[in-house]
C-alpha cells in the first residue's frame, strides 16, 4: 500500500484537471460521477491503507522539490497515525459532502467548476496531512487557501461574495505570511525543513523554553491561528459562509479550518519545547472559544451560528493542545468533522428546501415537515453540546478534564472551558427550538432527495457512535498524564450541557421566560448588537488596518516619487525659458551681445596670460 | 551563438522588406525567423555533452563554458567580439526567444499599421536582448544594451497608445541617462585596468579580477548598480515603467516586463556583483532595503490603480523588488530564488499583459471600473486571468512561489528583519492581485455585451506559460540544475 | 624698403579704427543696409591689418589673406543684398528690428 500512497492525493488531482480542461463538454452526469468518484476513490485508498496499516509510519518519495545549498526539500508523504485520522475525515466527510453536492448543486451553471474547485481543494488538504516537510505542508497550507477563496467566492457575480473570498484569503494570508517566516527561522536553526528530523533535532539542540523555539512556535501559532480562525484572526470565517453549503460544510468546518490544529500537533515536538507559546495556544483557545460562542448566540443566519460554532469548536482543540491534551484534541477535530459536517448539510437541506432561506426568524414549525433533516439536526445539536453518549462527549469532556489538570492556571481554564461548554448548549438548543418548533413561518416546497438523505443517515450514525471510534495516535504524541479529576469536576462538566438545553428550553419555548423581553431590555439591546456584529472586531479592524492602508494607498496614488523626476523635468523648463528669453531676435543685440562677450574673453585670456 | 543573432537581425530586415511584397507576410516571416532561432538553440544545446552541464562556467578557462566565441572587433582597445553561453545565459536566452514567440502571438491581430517595421523591430529588440544575455565583452555588452533600446523606443513610440509620446520619451531617457553612466564606468574600469596591466581590455574574464581602489571602486559600482537598478526596475527609478508599460502595444508590454527587465537583474548579477565584490558587499544594506521598499510601495501603488495594465505594472515593481533583494543577499538559494523569479515573473506577468490587451482590443479600454464580470462573456479568458492572478500573488505549485520562497529562504538567513519586510509583500500581493481580478472579470456583469472569448491561437499560447508555470512550480529542479553551475561559480568568484 | 613710410601703428590704428566704426554702426544702425556697410568696412579694417603685417614683414602672406577676404567679402555682399531684398519683400521695410521672428 506505501507505494499507493501517491494516489490518494493524485486521484482528486486527475478529475479536477480534467473537469478544468473538458467539464463544458461534459453533461452533469459524468461530472458528478468524476468529482464523487475521484473522492470516493481516494476514500478506498484510504480505508485500504488503513486496514493493511502496522503502526509503523509509512514513508514514501515521490521526486525531489528544490535542492539549492543547504535546502532540501521532496514531494514526499509522511503517513503515521494522525495523518491516517485526518486523511479518513477528509477522504470519508470529503466524499459524503460531494456525493451531497451533487444534489444540492444540481442545475448550477457552473457545476463543472464547482467540482474541479472541490476536487482541488480535497487534492491540496491531503497534500497538507501527508507532507513530510514543512515546505510541502505549506504547499498544501496556500492550495486549501486559494481553494476557500475560489468557494466563497463561487457565486462571484454578487460582489459580496467577492468581498467574503478576498478577506477571508487576505486575512488568512497574513496568518501565512508568519508562517513562512516560522519556516525561514527553523531552517535557519536546523537547516532542514523535514518535520521529523526537525522533530529529532530541536530536543537536542533547545533546553525548553529556549527563546528561539518559543518565537519560531509563535510564528507558526499565527499561521494556525489564520487558517483556524482563532483570535485574533478569526473574522474572515463568519463572512465565509457566503459560499455553497456544502463548501462551508467541507472547508470550513470539517477540514481545512482545523489545519492550524493539524499544524501543532504535527509539530508538537517543537511546541513542547516552548510552554510559553503552548500556554498562548491554551489562552487564545479559550478567549476563542468564550467570545465565538457569545457572538453565535446573538446571529439570524442559520450558518453564521454554525460558523462562530465552529469558531469556538476550534477553541476548544486549541485548548486541548494548549493543556497538552493532543490525542483529545485530535480526537475532538474527528468527532466535529463530523457533527459539524452534520449540521452544515442539514442547514444546506433546510435551505435548498425553503428557498434559500437563511434567516432562523423566518423559519418555525419545521420538525413535522422535514422529519429527516429534524432528526440529523438534533443529533448534530446534541452532539456540538456533548450531551451525554453522543460523539462530541467523549472528545470534549476530555479536552475539558485536560484543562483542569494544566500544570497553568488549570481550574481557570476549565472554568472558562465549562462557560463555553454551557453556551454551546444554549445557542445550539436555541436553533433547534426555533427552526424546528413553534409556529410555521415558511413552508417547505420539497424534500431532500437520496444524494442528499444518504450523507446526512451516515453522518448521523457517525455523530452518535464516533466517539466510539478511537484514534491511533498514542504513538505520535507523549503519554499524556491519566490523572483522576475529582468527582464534583467531573459532575459538573457533564451536567452543565444540560443546564443549557434546559435553559435553552425556557427560554425559546416560551416555557416561563421569553427571549424576546430579555432581548428588548436596553441592556439586552446594546449586548445583543454587540454580539450580534462579533464583538465588533470586523469594525475595529476597519479602522486599524484597512483603512489606514486605503488611506496609505490614497497617499500614495498621484505617484509622489515621480514628483521628484518632475521636479528635475520642471528645472530643466524653468532655465530653458530663462535663456529663451534672451532669444530677442534682435539681430543688433546678438551683436552688441557677441562684441561684449569677446570682449570679455578677451580680457580673461589676457590676465590668464599676463 | 553569431548565427543567432544573425537570424533575429536578419529576420527583422526581411520581415520589414516583406511587407511590400504581402501585408501578412512580415508576421509569417517573423514568427519563421524566431522559430528558426530556437529550434536552432535547441539543437546545438541537445549536441552539447550532458556532463559539460554540470561543469563550473570558470572565468578563467572558456572552455567550461556551454559555448564560446572570440572575434577581434576594435584591437586597438582590447574590444573584442566575445560571447559565451552558461546555463544562466541560456536559460534567459531560451526565456527570451519564447517570449518573443508569446509576443509574435499576442500582436498577431493587433497591428494593421506598419506592420513590416513593427516585426522588424520586435526582432531587433530580441535581437538586442539575446545579445545582452551572451556578451562577454563590456564594450559590445554595452552596445546590445542600446541596440534594444532603440527598437523598444520605437515600439512604443509608433504603436503605443494615447499617451505614447510621454511615455517612450520617458523609457528613453531614463534608460539612456542611465546606460551613460554604465559606459562611464565600463570606460573607468577599462582604463583602471590598462593602468595597471598595460594593456586595455574589455573582456569580462580580464577585468573581473582586476584590482580597483576602493573608493573610486565604489563609485563606479554605482555607475553599474544604478544602469542595471533603472531597468529592473528598483524603487526609487521605476518610475517610467508604468507609462511605458501603460501605453506599450500589447507585444511591447510582454517583451518589455518579460524580457527587458530581466536584462537588468542578469546585469546585476553577472556584472555588478562579482566585478566589484567588496563595493556590493557594502553597499548590499541599500540595495535591499531598496528591494524592500520596492516590494511594499509597488503593491500599495498596483492596489491604487484603477488602469489594468498600470496595475500589472506596478506589480512587476513589486515583483522585481524580490529580485533585487535575492541578488543582494548573495548565497546559492537566494539567488536561485532570484533566477526563477525572472523566469517565473517573465511568463505569469508578460501572460497578464497579453490579458490586458486582448481586453483593450475587445473592450477599447483599460479602465477597470468599466469591466466587471467578464467571467460571464469570456470565461475561458477569465479562467486564465484566475491562473496567472494566483501565479503572481505566489500560489504554491506554481513558479512564483518557487521564487519568492527561495529568495526569503535566503535573504532570512543574511538579513532577517529585511525578511520580515518583505514577507508583508505576500498579504499586499495578495490584496491587488485580487482586487484586480474582483474588478475586472468577476462581480456583476451583462451577458449582452460583445466581448468575444479567446479562441485557439490565444487559448495555446496561454495554455504554453500555464504549463510552463505548473512545470516550474512542481519541479523546479530542472532550472536549479542548469544554473546551479553558474551560481556557483559566481559566488566562488565574488566571496559570500 | 623705399617709398612711402607710414609707421605701421598707424596704419594698424587706422584699422582699428575702421573696425571700431563699422562695430559701431553694426550695432547702432536699424536699416539693414548700413549694416551690411558696416560688416564691409570692418571686413576692410580685418584686410587693411594683414595688407600692412605683410608689408611690414616682406611676407606675401597678408596681400593672400587680402585677396581671400576679398572674395569673401564679394560673396557675402551678395548673399546679404539678396537677403536685404527678401526682407524688404516681406516686411515692407529694411529695419532689422522688425525681423524678430526667431524669437525664442
Amino acid at each position: 500500500m506505501k507505494d499507493l500512497l501517491w494516489l490518494i492525493p493524485a486521484l482528486p488531482l486527475a478529475s479536477a484537471t480534467l473537469l478544468i480542461l473538458g467539464g463544458r463538454l461534459m453533461s452533469p452526469r459524468i461530472v458528478a460521477a468524476l468529482g464523487v468518484g475521484s473522492v470516493g476513490a481516494a476514500a478506498i485508498c484510504v480505508l485500504l491503507t488503513v486496514l493493511q496499516w502496522q503502526g509503523a509510519p509509512l514513508e514514501s518519495q515521490l521526486w525531489t522539490w528544490m535542492q539549492v545549498g543547504e535546502l532540501s526539500a521532496g514531494v514526499s508523504f509522511y503517513v503515521d497515525g494522525l495523518t491516517l485520522v485526518m486523511l479518513s475525515v477528509i477522504t470519508g466527510v470529503g466524499f459524503l459532502i460531494h456525493l451531497y453536492s451533487a444534489e444540492f448543486m444540481a442545475g448550477d451553471e457552473s457545476y463543472a467548476r464547482y467540482f474541479a474547485y472541490l476536487n482541488l481543494f480535497v487534492t491540496a488538504m491531503l497534500t497538507l496531512v501527508m507532507a513530510d516537510n514543512l515546505l510541502l505542508l505549506f504547499f498544501g497550507w496556500e492550495g486549501v487557501g486559494a481553494c476557500s477563496y475560489l468557494l466563497i467566492g463561487f457565486w462571484h457575480f454578487d460582489a459580496a461574495n467577492g468581498a467574503a473570498a478576498r478577506k477571508a484569503f487576505i486575512v488568512t494570508r497574513a496568518g501565512d505570511a508568519a508562517m513562512a517566516l516560522g519556516l525561514f527561522l527553523l531552517f535557519a536553526e536546523f537547516g532542514t525543513l523535514d518535520i521529523q528530523a526537525m522533530s529529532a533535532a530541536a530536543g537536542e539542540r533547545w533546553e525548553v523554553g529556549n527563546p528561539t523555539a518559543v518565537l519560531a512556535t509563535a510564528l507558526l501559532l499565527g499561521g494556525a491561528v489564520g487558517k483556524s480562525a482563532q483570535l485574533p484572526l478569526h473574522t474572515w470565517l463568519p463572512d465565509a459562509m457566503a459560499g455553497p453549503t456544502p463548501v462551508s460544510a467541507l472547508i470550513h468546518a470539517a477540514t481545512m479550518v482545523t489545519a492550524g490544529v493539524y499544524l501543532v500537533a504535527r509539530t508538537h515536538e517543537l511546541f513542547l519545547l516552548a510552554p510559553p507559546t503552548l500556554l498562548a495556544v491554551a489562552i487564545i483557545g479559550l478567549l476563542t472559544l468564550l467570545l465565538a460562542a457569545f457572538a453565535a448566540l446573538c446571529q439570524h443566519d442559520i450558518k453564521r451560528i454554525l460558523a462562530w460554532s465552529t469558531i469556538s469548536q476550534i477553541g476548544y482543540m486549541f485548548l486541548g493542545l494548549g493543556v497538552g491534551a493532543w490525542g483529545a484534541s485530535v480526537f475532538h477535530l474527528m468527532t466535529h468533522a463530523f457533527f459539524k459536517a452534520l449540521l452544515f448539510l442539514a442547514a444546506g437541506a433546510i435551505i435548498h428546501c425553503l428557498h434559500h432561506e437563511h434567516d432562523i426568524r423566518n423559519m418555525g414549525g419545521l420538525r413535522t415537515r422535514l422529519p429527516l433533516v429534524f432528526i440529523s439536526f438534533l443529533i448534530g445539536a446534541a452532539a456540538l453540546s456533548a450531551l451525554p453518549l453522543t460523539s462530541g462527549f467523549y472528545s470534549k469532556d476530555l479536552i475539558v478534564l485536560a484543562a483542569f489538570e494544566a500544570p497553568v492556571a488549570g481550574p481557570w481554564l476549565w472554568a472558562g472551558a465549562v462557560l463555553g461548554a454551557f453556551l454551546t448548549a444554549l445557542y445550539s438548543f436555541r436553533l433547534v427550538f426555533v427552526v424546528f418548533f413553534g409556529r410555521t413561518n415558511t413552508l417547505p416546497d420539497r424534500q431532500p432527495g437520496p444524494g442528499m438523505a444518504t450523507p446526512l443517515a451516515v453522518l448521523c450514525a457517525f455523530a452518535l457512535v464516533g466517539g466510539w471510534l478511537g484514534v491511533p495516535v498514542s504513538n505520535v504524541f507523549p503519554e499524556a498524564e491519566t490523572g483522576h479529576a475529582a468527582l464534583w469536576v467531573e459532575v459538573i462538566s457533564i451536567g452543565v450541557p444540560l443546564l443549557g438545553l434546559g435553559l435553552a428550553w425556557l427560554l425559546f419555548l416560551g416555557r416561563g421566560l421569553d427571549a424576546g423581553d430579555l432581548v428588548a431590555s436596553p441592556p439586552g439591546q446594546a449586548l445583543y448588537g454587540f454580539w450580534h456584529a462579533g464583538w465588533r472586531v470586523d469594525g475595529l479592524y476597519d479602522w486599524l488596518w484597512v483603512k489606514p492602508y486605503m488611506g496609505l494607498a490614497a497617499l500614495l496614488r498621484s505617484e509622489p516619487v515621480d514628483r521628484l523626476y518632475g521636479a528635475v523635468v520642471g528645472l530643466c523648463r524653468l532655465l530653458h525659458r530663462a535663456l529663451s528669453n534672451s532669444q530677442t531676435g534682435r539681430l543688433r543685440q546678438y551683436g552688441t551681445v557677441m562684441v561684449v562677450g569677446v570682449i570679455v574673453l578677451l580680457n580673461i585670456v589676457w590676465r590668464a596670460a599676463g | 551563438m553569431v548565427y543567432l543573432l544573425l537570424i533575429l537581425f536578419l529576420g527583422g530586415g526581411l520581415a520589414w522588406l516583406s511587407e511590400r511584397w504581402h501585408p501578412q507576410a512580415p508576421r509569417w516571416v517573423a514568427l519563421g525567423a524566431v522559430s528558426f532561432a530556437l529550434l536552432y538553440l535547441a539543437v546545438a544545446v541537445m549536441r552539447l555533452p550532458a556532463e559539460h552541464f554540470s561543469l563550473l562556467p570558470a572565468a578563467t578557462q572558456p572552455d567550461t563554458w556551454l559555448a564560446h566565441t572570440r572575434l577581434e572587433w576594435i584591437p586597438r582597445f582590447g574590444i573584442r567580439f566575445e560571447l559565451a553561453l552558461d546555463g544562466l545565459s541560456l536559460t534567459l536566452v531560451a526565456l527570451t526567444l519564447l517570449l518573443g514567440l508569446i509576443a509574435l502571438s499576442s500582436s498577431w491581430s493587433e497591428i494593421d499599421q506598419h506592420s513590416g517595421f513593427f516585426q522588424a523591430n520586435l526582432l531587433w529588440s530580441l535581437t538586442g536582448v539575446v545579445g545582452v544575455f551572451m556578451a562577454l565583452d563590456l564594450f559590445l555588452f554595452f552596445v546590445f544594451y542600446e541596440v534594444m533600446l532603440v527598437p523598444m523606443y520605437l515600439l512604443i513610440a509608433i504603436w503605443g497608445h494615447e499617451g505614447r509620446a510621454y511615455a517612450s520619451m520617458k523609457f528613453f531617457i531614463f534608460t539612456q541617462a542611465s546606460g551613460l553612466l554604465m559606459l562611464v564606468s565600463i570606460v573607468v574600469l577599462a582604463y583602471q585596468h590598462a593602468q595597471v596591466s598595460g594593456s586595455y581590455s574589455f573582456s569580462y574574464f580580464d577585468l573581473l579580477g582586476s584590482p580597483l581602489d576602493s573608493s573610486l571602486g565604489f563609485w563606479v559600482m554605482l555607475g553599474f548598480f544604478l544602469a542595471f537598478t533603472v531597468k529592473l526596475p528598483g524603487f526609487p527609478f521605476h518610475t517610467w515603467l508604468p507609462d511605458a508599460h501603460t501605453q506599450a502595444p500589447t507585444a511591447g508590454s510582454v517583451l518589455l516586463a518579460g524580457i527587458l527587465l530581466k536584462t537588468g537583474a542578469y546585469g546585476l548579477l553577472r556584472f555588478t556583483i562579482p566585478l566589484f565584490p567588496e563595493a556590493s558587499l557594502e553597499f548590499a544594506p541599500i540595495a535591499m532595503a531598496l528591494g524592500a521598499a520596492g516590494i511594499i510601495y509597488g503593491a500599495v501603488l498596483a492596489f491604487a490603480q484603477s488602469d489594468f495594465k498600470r496595475l500589472v505594472a506596478y506589480s512587476s515593481v513589486s515583483h522585481m523588488g524580490f529580485v533585487l533583494l535575492g541578488l543582494y543577499a548573495w548565497n546559492s538559494i537566494a539567488v536561485q530564488g532570484a533566477i526563477v523569479q525572472m523566469v517565473a515573473h517573465g511568463l505569469s506577468t508578460a501572460a497578464l499583459f497579453m490579458v490586458a490587451g486582448s481586453l483593450q482590443q475587445r473592450m477599447h479600454t483599460r479602465d477597470m471600473s468599466r469591466m466587471g464580470g467578464l467571467w460571464l462573456n469570456a470565461p475561458r479568458m477569465g479562467a486564465c486571468a484566475l491562473f496567472f492572478t494566483m501565479a503572481s500573488l505566489g500560489l504554491p505549485g506554481l513558479g512564483n512561489f518557487v521564487a519568492e520562497f527561495l529568495v526569503l529562504l535566503g535573504l532570512f538567513q543574511v538579513a532577517p528583519r529585511v525578511a520580515v519586510v518583505a514577507a508583508l509583500g505576500l498579504v499586499t500581493g495578495a490584496i491587488y492581485s485580487l482586487i484586480m481580478l474582483q474588478r475586472s472579470f468577476q462581480g456583476p456583469g451583462d451577458p449582452e455585451r460583445a466581448v468575444p472569448d479567446y479562441g485557439g491561437r490565444e487559448m495555446a499560447t496561454m495554455l504554453l506559460m500555464i504549463a510552463l508555470l505548473i512545470w516550474l512550480g512542481v519541479y523546479p529542479q530542472a532550472l536549479l540544475d542548469l544554473t546551479q553551475p553558474t551560481v556557483d561559480s559566481l559566488l566562488s568568484e565574488a566571496g559570500s | 624698403m623705399d617709398g612711402l613710410q607710414v609707421p605701421m601703428e598707424h596704419v594698424l590704428g587706422l584699422a582699428s579704427l575702421l573696425f571700431a566704426m563699422g562695430l559701431t554702426g553694426l550695432m547702432v544702425r536699424r536699416n539693414i543696409l548700413f549694416v551690411l556697410m558696416s560688416l564691409e568696412v570692418m571686413l576692410n579694417a580685418g584686410a587693411l591689418a594683414f595688407v600692412s603685417a605683410g608689408a611690414h614683414w616682406g611676407q606675401p602672406d597678408g596681400q593672400v589673406v587680402f585677396m581671400l577676404i576679398l572674395t569673401v567679402a564679394a560673396a557675402e555682399v551678395s548673399v546679404g543684398l539678396g537677403l536685404v531684398l527678401q526682407v524688404q519683400r516681406r516686411f515692407q521695410t529694411l529695419d532689422v528690428d522688425n525681423a524678430t521672428r526667431l524669437r525664442g
